[in-house]
């Protein structure tokens, strides 16, 4: 398994390059995350990240885009603009979150 | 490593419900990945965009040996019955409550979804023709009625998937 250091700290990383170990995760390396993806985070990044962290310890699972767009409070051409080249996928790593398994 | 792909060309030639989802499915996915994509519904599949017709999609029972009651891995459904009026309707609200539980949206939804996500969609101009439709008879996601022609000039660079 691979690692990677983030804000100062070493992290494991999962296959996709994902963090493996989401309770490791902190805001500084989310914006580090970001960093790496080409994306300087605001507070509508941030309404995602947090209702993606809220999802996946309730559920297991990162939300599909459907429920993204319905639930989070951003749409869904808001959230290809802030995710660009991937909105679920890209989120979901910035969030320290294994990639979703979903299909929608 | 093998160079990823960067758009796909999808086109949708078939008006029941399982022959319209996975074409919406793909194009979804391949927004989701970064993909570029592109919706060209023709024939039957223009149902999928047809405002008075989307929200009416059901699922073919006639003709299709794989029917399988109560569920997917359930005995075979014998053909004939598949004919019996109200199965067509009893499969689709089966289907539907599955997909629902997948998060997999209606018909109409799910349009406006890939749309809002970036994808380009088409219909296409020799059913158009033929079914004597015009873009008023469209559901407002729909870009532009296009020729096969104008399809392929959209589709440079794009691997086309016909389902």
């Amino acid at each position: 398994m691979a690692a990677k250091e983030y804000a100062g700290i070493m992290l494991e990383l999962d296959a996709d390059g994902n963090l493996a170990n989401l309770n490791e995760w902190n805001e500084e390396i989310a914006k580090e995350l970001a960093t790496e993806e080409g994306i300087s985070l605001t507070d509508r990044h941030w309404t995602v990240i947090n209702y993606m962290r809220n999802e996946f310890k309730a559920k297991g699972d990162a939300p599909s885009i459907r429920k993204l767009t319905k639930e989070s409070g951003v749409d869904t051409k808001e959230l290809y603009a802030l995710f660009p080249g991937g909105p679920a996928k890209k989120a979901a790593r910035i969030s320290g979150l294994p990639k979703p398994k979903g299909c929608i | 490593m093998e160079e990823p792909i960067k758009k796909v060309s999808i086109v949708v030639s078939k008006g029941s419900l399982e022959g319209i989802y996975p074409g919406l499915i793909m194009a979804n996915g391949a927004r989701m990945e970064g993909i570029e994509a592109t919706l060209f519904f023709t024939f039957f599949g223009l149902h999928a965009i047809i405002d008075k017709k989307m929200d009416k999609i059901k699922v073919a029972t006639v003709g299709n040996p794989a029917m399988c009651v109560p569920s997917a891995m359930g005995p075979g459904l014998p053909t004939w019955m598949g004919a019996i009026p109200g199965m067509s309707w009893f499969a689709t609200s089966m289907m539907k409550k599955e997909m629902e539980l997948l998060d997999i949206p209606p018909v109409r939804e799910f349009i406006t979804m890939i749309h809002d996500a970036g994808c380009e969609i088409y219909g296409c101009k020799a059913t158009v023709d033929m079914f004597h439709l015009t873009k008023k008879d469209f559901c407002p996601e729909v870009d532009e009625v296009i020729s096969v022609g104008q399809f392929y000039e959209k589709s440079a660079g794009a691997q086309i998937i016909f389902t």
